[in-house]
């Protein structure tokens, strides 16, 4: 369920009608949150409303992640609610170290249900401290299947002004790709905070799929396809990434060693880079192309 | 006796008289004749200006028991009915029979009028508003007429509704009776839903509050039908006629929808070349217009014609080459009065040619695709868009019915749950337009298509289109919902509905009686 994540969708976790419709939008996973969009008076009722949305309403083909509170301000309380709902996964806000994770995982662990599959963890790092323990972060813990950048606490702390061109949070994303590239788990970007601004999502978008990223976070169901338009692979890709597997079951069959394409030697990471551009085809709706 | 939608309706209804049940959509045949109208005489150096309404009602004579007619133009910014309704009360006239294509809540004081005996008979097309829950509690003694677009237009050329006297209210006018929709502190563009009563009424009265020199042009309704012109201080408001705000959707869910709706356009065989195309001004239909004009660039398309609700979405449509005119039977902003009074490929049309069946072509047989709301649609593919699940009368046909049958295809968008209730049932509580005009139905949760129509279902599944039976929709908002309890209403019938054809479809009875 969450091998691919372009787009990760967020949706208020005190919101009965948008928790219902969460599913329509085709999002790779959705987002229950717990935290930032509930007011602290609301949280107690977001956390039945979420456990009962993860019980009863039907996310199609979206994973289902929620969002928690940081531990010391509620995320154990939210573990306890919702962890028996299986999620696939938790999203950890403001993670700074190591240890951040261990705890969550901790609670994890004693409160899965037996034959649960386990809940992953997805940390969220959104301070200069988090940013500069990523890989450590990352690695910590075999839960941890993707780094997520939450950019505007980050330049908040560091000083700097947010802009729609981001190159204040040009080396944090870099920073964040390099450590969940390193550590082998994938790196979801910031989202794109101007909701009417297409134009804008679509050149923020293709910039983070330049640095290397393969997903982004989604603050309003109308970023979605627009996401996954600029995050899919085009039609020369896809031809190329069948191609470099052809070749290589070729050369597997022919028992060849080094093999090439167009002059080019195919190593490892191409041939990763080509599975994956294949895996995300998969997605790609019939109608997608036209939408 | 059953409409052949299955629907109980009486073999006559008091107040509305003998009935004949609808039986298809193309099933009754057409009368023989028109109704003729009055002639009419005017002499050099007559004066058709008059200096009251009051004037107006005793030059005629308006008498006790008269039907006056009235369009919708100016929606909920109307004046002129509120107006002539004060002169009628305040001279005493008895038993009005009102004839207006729609009812808006601006004319709450109609309430007033039925109960102090001013107006006992209504006939109308649409009804939002406070009038329409006071019908339905009873508060008139007669059942409301509900008709289509289309069908008050053959209903006044045959002369099954015979108007007395039309009040038109007129953004602009001369002083010898020509009327248009494009100029004044009121334009409102076309005054197509006016024209039948124009040209059949017995008397014929232009409201305005812009009075020009002769002659006006271009010329809407002509001198040659209008009887009297008198100027008021004010028949409408504008911020009701073209509000401006007509805007596409902002609400993710509907959004959704409409760009299904654009994706079954696009997949159904029909986006091609001279596509036309029908849509309302609600703002998830301006949403899939907007979606389907994307594709039709992609594609390099240009349609023919585009009709409806005209806004300044539709006019941008046009001035960008997707599509070579506009026809037009009414406008929703400045931007689209605007573009009637200036671009000769903007057609100002009647009501009758928009979708009168009972004529030798009406537009919406022409149409390719049109996308339509639902406030109730069932397994048969009926749609109710006249009552609430309360019974409360909240809406009606206008052009809904014309423009299902009119096309190709029919395309409803809704949400599959409005609030907590699955707006798809095993049968609506009204129906309005019948199932067998209304080919696909699309919603947040997936599309259903009419079983009539299985090679637009193999279409639409071969696209990749989320094709999902129709009982298999229906269980799964009732999985998310529960299943609504149905309602029954048995009181006496407050309004009939009558298809285009005038044969009746289904009654409105009496609600929370």
């Amino acid at each position: 369920m969450l091998e691919v994540l372009r787009s990760m969708l967020f949706v208020p976790g005190n919101n009965p009608a948008m928790l219902q419709n969460a599913g329509v939008f085709g999002a790779d996973a959705v987002i229950l949150d717990l935290e930032d969009a509930v007011a602290p008076r609301e949280k107690d009722a977001a956390r039945f409303l979420v456990a009962e949305a993860l019980r009863q309403v039907d996310f199609k083909t979206s994973a289902r992640v929620v969002r928690i509170n940081t531990l010391d301000t509620g995320g154990a309380e939210d573990l306890r609610r919702v962890v028996s709902c299986a999620p696939a996964a938790v999203l950890v806000p403001k993670v700074q170290s190591a240890s951040d994770i261990l705890a969550v995982a901790g609670l994890l662990e004693t409160l899965e249900q037996p034959g649960q599959a386990p809940v992953q963890i997805i940390a969220l790092i959104e301070t200069p401290r988090g940013l500069a323990e990523a890989y450590s972060i990352a690695t910590v813990h075999p839960r941890v299947i993707a780094l997520a950048f939450g950019a505007e606490d980050y330049t908040a702390a560091i000083g700097a002004k947010r802009t729609k061109e981001g190159l204040e949070i040009i080396s944090a994303r870099g920073v964040l790709i390099n450590s969940a590239a390193a550590a082998g788990v994938a790196a979801i970007d910031t989202p794109f905070t101007d909701i009417n601004d297409e134009a804008g999502l679509r050149a923020d978008v293709a910039l983070a799929r330049q640095l290397g990223y393969k997903g982004k976070l989604a603050i309003h169901p109308r970023q979605v396809d627009l996401i996954h338009e600029v995050m899919n692979p085009s039609v020369e890709e896809i031809r190329w990434a069948q191609r470099v597997l052809a070749v290589l079951r070729q050369a597997e069959q022919e028992g060849a060693g080094a093999v090439s394409l167009d002059g080019k030697m195919i190593d490892a990471p191409i041939e990763l880079r080509a599975r994956h551009v294949l895996k995300l085809a998969e997605n790609i709706p019939a109608g997608g192309a036209e939408q | 006796m059953k409409s052949a939608v299955g629907r109980e309706v009486p073999a006559t209804v008091v107040g509305y008289g003998p009935v004949t049940a609808y039986a298809g959509a193309f099933q009754t045949p057409q009368p023989e004749r028109r109704y003729a109208p009055m002639m009419k005489q005017a002499r050099p150096g007559d004066d058709k200006v008059l200096g009251s309404l009051a004037e107006a009602f005793r030059r005629i004579p308006v008498k006790d028991g008269m039907t006056l007619s009235f369009h919708h133009h100016f929606r909920n910014g109307d004046g002129v009915l509120n107006l002539v309704l004060a002169v009628a009360a305040s001279l005493g006239r008895k038993n009005l029979n009102i004839m207006i294509s729609s009812i808006f809540p601006v004319h709450a004081p109609l309430i007033d009028h039925i109960k102090s005996g001013v107006v006992s008979g209504l006939d109308t097309n649409y009804i939002s508003g406070p009038v329409g829950r006071a019908l339905s509690l009873g508060v008139l003694a007669n059942p409301v007429i509900m008709r289509t677009h289309g069908g008050r237009a053959r209903a006044i050329e045959a002369g099954q509704a015979r108007v007395d006297v039309a009040f038109i209210a007129a953004p602009a006018c001369d002083r010898y009776g020509n009327v248009t929709g494009t100029m004044g502190p009121a334009a409102c563009g076309s005054l197509g839903y006016a024209m039948p009563d124009a040209e059949y009424a017995d008397h014929v009265v232009a409201v305005t509050d812009y009075l020009i020199d002769y002659p006006l042009a271009p010329v809407s309704i002509p001198q040659t039908r209008v009887d009297y012109v008198v100027k008021v201080e004010k028949i409408g408001d504008p911020k009701g006629i073209v509000s401006g705000t007509t805007t596409i959707t902002k609400d993710p869910v509907g959004l959704k929808i409409a760009q299904s709706a654009a994706n079954v356009i696009a997949a159904s065989g029909l986006l091609k070349e001279g596509f036309s195309f029908q849509t309302g001004a609600g703002g998830a239909s301006l949403a899939a217009a907007d979606y389907m004009a994307r594709i039709m660039e992609k594609r390099g398309i240009s349609g023919s014609f585009a009709m409806g609700g005209i806004t300044g979405y539709l006019v941008n449509m046009l001035d960008r080459g997707l599509f070579k005119r506009i026809i037009d039977v009414q406008d929703f902003d400045l931007e689209a009065v605007k573009s009637l009074a200036t671009n000769p490929n903007h057609l100002e049309v009647s009501a009758g040619y928009y979708a009168n069946p009972f004529n030798a072509g009406c537009v919406v047989n022409m149409l390719d695709t049109v996308i339509l709301g639902a406030t109730e649609i069932d397994t048969d593919f009926n749609v109710n868009v006249t009552t609430g699940s309360d019974g409360i009368i909240m809406g009606g046909s206008g052009g809904h019915s014309d423009a299902a049958a009119g096309a190709k295809m029919t395309i409803i968008v809704a949400n599959l749950l409005r609030g907590r209730l699955p707006i798809l049932l095993d049968k609506v509580l009204t129906v309005t337009t019948p199932g067998e005009t209304v080919d696909v139905l699309v919603t947040e949760h997936g599309v259903a298509v009419n079983p009539r129509r299985n090679e637009l279902a193999l279409r639409l599944r071969e696209a990749g289109l989320p094709v999902r039976d129709v009982q298999e929709l229906k269980a799964l908002a009732e999985k998310m919902a529960g299943v609504p309890r149905t309602p029954v209403f048995d009181g006496r019938i407050v309004g009939v509905v009558e298809y285009r054809d005038g044969t009746l479809i289904d009654v409105v009875r009496q609600a929370g009686g």
